[in-house]
């Protein structure tokens, strides 16, 4: 939204200094048909598999009709009692919810500490952190279920918790950095000499400018740990204590697939997310434009 | 390191009255927690792939545990056929991925960037398969591709190709088919890191080409793609690595399959030691994928000249 409006000031003030004609707008070039073709066409492919999950999970079973008609809430109520997906919902909410937290809390006092000081080992932890992003998760699952074992963590929502928040930390912490940066730290020893402490200035004065690029980093360390599938595999294996996606996996494995509840179970797993979205999306582009500057 | 070594910002007088909660250790208590968590989960799981991967270790037939110095990466070379066709299929599905996901997604940036009715809207509906997680994906694109009630039938219906196509149990059709998948998630990541750049573009520029009578390529060519560089050569390379990681995907809608035709290297791995238990093996493989993420990260950088010479 911003950039919508940012351009505007800029440019009236300019127009009336300058002769008219010379001056047409960038975007006045591009033919509209340039810009809905292929919008259109790219749409159709992006909303076509979502009209279909729709279908499939709102029609009757064994249907093939092109619309949900007649509408039928049977693969919803299958999915969420039969196939305990009621469970798996709470099992996931707690994952996305705990790691969402965790990482939000490490990640700002890590990126607080690269942003503000200037330590011995900054250098190297700032390779660590660049590296980390390279390790892949999916190949460390065999020492990660040794280490859990090890913990008796097995089976425990804590250890998907603490392996999502675990690999969401580096990309986290260098954003979060970067947005503290931002803020200029004559705020903050304003604040001090004013009479606060350090964390009493950083609450007051520097996390309030944050908000932006903490909802980013936070929704974004969520939707990661709703979605992620490996580590919820490997670590939880009892069935009461299985996220969405491992349920999902165990209906598409199955040996005559239920389409119907597989539609159902799949807009169950992404209705928090467009949720998440629908709420952040302005604050998202900012967020991480604010953060790209620095990074 | 001399620099890093000096200790703490310039002392800014404030600071040395008020606040007293020794500036010394306070960085490294920051850190601190952030540190722990990745030396426990991180650095010590990475130690010990290398350690095993030089060993032989099977939980299951612990009678043959033991030093194994390099016959696993020996073998993984020379005895071991769905390794090598593993290593080919993750550069395929690699490049292949990425370079239309870079191609779409940069398209998609510049026309969503432009100012027409509807913007809002049109940015929203295209960015939202970002949102959707590899396992709800599957979930999608296995309704899509389904051989009785899939895109397939109504295809046939209309009188192209024939009823009860899967094509993902095809050998044939396997690869596009997951492709496409993927693609329809992966290029809104392009479009989104894409369009956040493009906001930074100063606008002058644009107006000093214009009056220079620029046409529009010209102002693509020397004005948006440069000034893109950076961005396009990072969000390659962190996709790059992301889909020769990612397993998500391909573990659920193709399981690998149809006869070991879409295993990525990282599956051929996950593969070994889930079902074959086979620890030391995978360990060596995994090794070598932490081999080819580095050279290839490295030789990327190094060619793109990131962030220009400094």
């Amino acid at each position: 939204m911003i950039t919508e409006i940012a351009p505007a000031p800029g440019r009236a003030a300019a127009e009336p200094a300058r002769p008219r004609g010379r001056r047409r707008r960038a975007w006045d070039q591009v033919p509209r048909w340039q810009i809905y073709l292929p919008l259109s066409l790219y749409l159709l492919f992006t909303l076509i598999p979502f009209y279909w999950i729709l279908l499939f999970a709102l029609r009757p079973a064994g249907s093939t009709s092109l619309v949900p008609w007649p509408l039928t809430f049977e693969h919803f109520e299958k999915v969420w009692i039969d196939r305990s997906f009621g469970v798996y919902f709470r099992n996931s909410v707690l994952v996305g919810v705990s790691t969402l937290v965790l990482t939000t809390l490490v990640a700002l006092a890590g990126g607080y500490a690269l942003a503000r000081f200037d330590f011995r080992a900054k250098r190297g932890f700032m390779l660590a952190l660049l590296c980390s992003q390279f390790v892949p998760g999916a190949l460390l699952l065999v020492p990660l279920f040794q280490i859990f074992a090890s913990l008796k963590m097995i089976n425990s929502l804590g250890s998907v918790i603490i392996a999502e928040t675990v690999f969401q930390l580096p990309l986290s912490m260098i954003l979060i950095s970067g947005f503290i940066r931002n803020v200029p730290p004559s705020l903050e020893e304003a604040a001090w000499v004013d009479g606060c402490g350090r964390l009493a200035a950083f609450r007051i004065v520097v996390l309030p400018l944050l908000r932006p690029g903490l909802v980013a980093v936070g929704s974004f360390a969520f939707v990661h740990a709703w979605n992620h599938f490996l580590f919820a595999l490997m670590f939880l294996s009892e069935q009461g204590k299985q996220t969405i996606p491992v349920g999902l996996n165990t209906l598409m494995s199955a040996d005559s697939v239920d389409l119907g509840a597989l539609a159902a179970g799949g807009i169950v797993a992404a209705v928090p997310v467009v949720i998440v979205f629908a709420f952040i999306q302005k604050w998202l582009i900012t967020g991480f434009s604010a953060g790209a500057v620095k990074g | 390191m001399a620099q890093a070594a000096a200790v703490a910002d310039p002392p800014a007088p404030p600071r040395r009255r008020r606040v007293s909660a020794t500036p010394r250790r306070l960085p490294y208590l920051l850190i601190a927690p952030a540190a722990l968590l990745m030396l426990g989960f991180i650095a010590y799981p990475v130690l010990s792939v290398f350690y095993y991967s030089l060993r032989d270790y099977n939980p299951t037939k612990p009678w043959r545990n033991g030093w194994a110095g390099l016959d696993n990466f020996v073998h993984a070379f020379t005895q071991d056929p769905q390794f090598r066709d593993s290593l080919v299929f993750s550069a395929q599905w690699v490049v292949v991925e990425v370079g239309l996901q870079l191609v779409f997604g940069l398209a998609l940036a510049l026309i969503v960037n432009q100012t027409f009715v509807g913007r809002a809207l049109g940015r929203a509906l295209v960015f939202s398969p970002w949102a959707v997680s590899g396992v709800l994906t599957s979930v999608i694109w296995v309704l899509l591709y389904n051989s009785q009630t899939g895109i397939t039938r109504y295809l046939a219906d209309l009188g192209v190709g024939s009823y009860g196509t899967s094509w993902l149990s095809d050998t044939s059709t396997v690869f596009p088919a997951a492709v496409v998948a993927d693609l329809w998630r992966g290029v809104p990541f392009f479009a989104i890191l894409i369009l956040a750049d493009l906001q930074s573009v100063s606008k002058d520029l644009y107006e000093a080409a214009e009056v220079d009578g620029a046409s529009r390529l010209q102002k693509f060519r020397h004005i948006t793609l440069p000034h893109l560089k950076d961005a396009i050569v990072l969000s390659t390379l962190l996709r790059a690595v992301w889909e020769f990681n990612n397993v998500d995907l391909l573990y659920t809608l193709t399981g690998g399959g149809p006869a070991g035709e879409t295993t990525t290297l990282p599956l051929y791995v996950a593969n070994t030691s889930v079902d074959a238990h086979d620890f030391g093996y995978a360990s060596a493989l995994t090794t070598v994928a932490f081999v080819i993420l580095l050279f290839c990260s490295i030789v990327y950088l190094r060619l793109s000249k990131f962030g220009g010479e400094k």
